[in-house]
């Protein structure tokens, strides 16, 4: 196999992930899909200095790094219209709200109601989430990939899993 | 494991504003929650487990929590795994420079929109009941039969390495049955079944236990598949399966051929690319 083969081999299986990734984080398949051919022309360029370890958590580092810098130009377009229509949540401090977990467990199987909760967490926490529930990386490969401390990928991931359940049983009242 | 770096909580590893810092803790946290959701993460080492295992039993607070972890994976599990079009995936070919496939898109059925990865959690109440009850039917390989379930998971695992993985890759059966022409004394029927969420990567040559085999890679979200093919009566028409060091491995027979799948995705996932496999035409 040529050196291109060898990058495919390790690349390609992996963009089911890498995908999924990009349409968490942007909320658009066609975005998603902008990104991730971005990125895995970038993951090319960089290959020679990948140093083994898990591919996967290799490729979503590049693909999340790539959609930020997609997502921050957007909002940078935008700003010049509308200032501060919508300025980051400040994740570490959003605060906590009694909530009925029985109740969310039941109301979780509503899948539909569940993606259009996610979409809404801020994107620290809904990245911290998908890539624990749905990619089941470790907290150390969450921390690679996300170049955060392992205690604030921690205490992100309970705070996205609070706040789905709780938006879960709110949902319920409203 | 978070072990290789002291314990859970201390170091780099403090969380911001919780558990045992001297910050204002709120109603959730009795002082072990990030301990409680380690462990539910399965991070935990045995030292942790006990001091946590020691506090949980007398902590009203950390039942609790535990239901919120709980409901929080059965709906986030649950939700949409977004699976890339064989579009997408030739396009990207096409971009690092690998051979790609003629555009055949036509005879590829579109991919399926909806969530057609049902994670293993809360699987019945998911309607997925019959893709479980298709794995729980299945019978067991009898020991030895066929005698290379070890060679072909020890083949697998080893195709997984970096740089082994793929002699061919295209998302087009196409493209991917042409290559084993010439290479192989027999042909091996190549289908694509990205319409039911397992997308054909490409794939490569193979010996296992001495003898020339095709092997067809596909992918199922994280997972990959590994269809392994060649000519041999086995007389076992009907899938039986089989686990080895944890991955799942199901064999069956058609015209001829002996087919087995193998992969570390869960046994119902399986067993629905198998009866997608048989399904599909040739």
């Amino acid at each position: 196999m040529g050196s291109d083969n060898v990058f495919a081999a390790v690349a390609l299986p992996h963009l089911d992930a890498a995908f999924n990734l990009a349409r968490w984080l942007t909320g658009s398949r066609a975005d998603a899909e902008d990104i991730v051919q971005e990125a895995m022309v970038r993951a090319l360029t960089y290959f020679p200095t990948y140093r083994g370890g898990s591919a996967r958590a290799w490729v979503l580092q590049i693909v999340r790094n790539t959609a930020y810098r997609a997502l921050q130009a957007r909002r940078g377009e935008r700003r010049g219209e509308q200032t501060g229509a919508d300025e980051a949540v400040d994740v570490e401090t959003i605060p906590d709200i009694a909530v009925d977990p029985e109740k969310a467990l039941i109301l979780s199987d509503d899948l539909c109601r569940m993606d259009a909760l996610i979409e809404r967490l801020p994107p620290e926490l809904r990245e911290t989430l998908v890539l624990r529930e749905l990619e089941e990386f470790s907290y150390r490969e969450i921390s690679q990939i996300t170049a955060t401390p392992i205690g604030t990928v921690m205490s992100r991931l309970w705070r996205a899993r609070r706040l789905l359940v709780q938006a879960a049983a709110e949902g319920e009242t409203r | 494991m978070i072990k290789s770096s002291g314990t859970i909580l201390d170091g780099d590893s403090r969380p911001e504003g919780s558990g045992t810092g001297t910050g204002p803790r709120n109603a959730d946290d009795c002082g072990k929650l990030l301990l409680l959701q380690a462990d539910f993460d399965g991070e935990l080492d045995a030292a942790q487990a006990v001091v946590l295992a020691e506090h949980r039993a007398s902590c009203p607070v950390c039942k609790r929590n535990e239901t919120i972890l709980a409901a929080a994976r059965q709906a986030a599990r649950g939700v949409a795994y977004h699976h890339v079009s064989p579009e997408l995936l030739r396009a990207v070919a096409g971009r690092i420079g690998v051979p790609r496939a003629e555009a055949d898109s036509a005879s590829e059925a579109p991919p399926r929109c909806t969530r057609a990865w049902i994670p293993w959690q809360g699987i019945a109440g998911f309607g997925a009941g019959a893709a479980l009850a298709a794995a729980v039917v299945l019978t067991l390989l009898p020991a030895g039969r066929p005698e290379s379930i070890a060679a072909l998971v020890d083949d697998h695992v080893r195709a997984l390495q970096p740089g082994h993985l793929l002699d061919v890759v295209s998302t087009s059966r196409h493209t991917v049955k042409p290559w084993f022409d010439g290479k192989l004394d027999f042909a091996p029927p190549v289908k694509n079944l990205a319409g039911a969420g397992f997308p054909l990567l490409g794939g490569r040559l193979d010996y296992v236990d001495g003898r020339a085999v095709a092997v067809l890679v596909y992918g199922r979200g994280k997972h990959l598949l590994e269809l392994f093919v060649w000519p041999e009566s086995t007389g076992m028409a009907e899938p039986a399966r089989a686990t080895r060091d944890g991955y799942n491995v199901i064999h069956w027979q058609s015209e001829g051929m002996s087919l087995s799948a193998v992969s570390d995705l869960d046994p119902a996932g399986l067993a629905e690319f198998v009866r997608e496999w048989r399904q599909a035409p040739p």
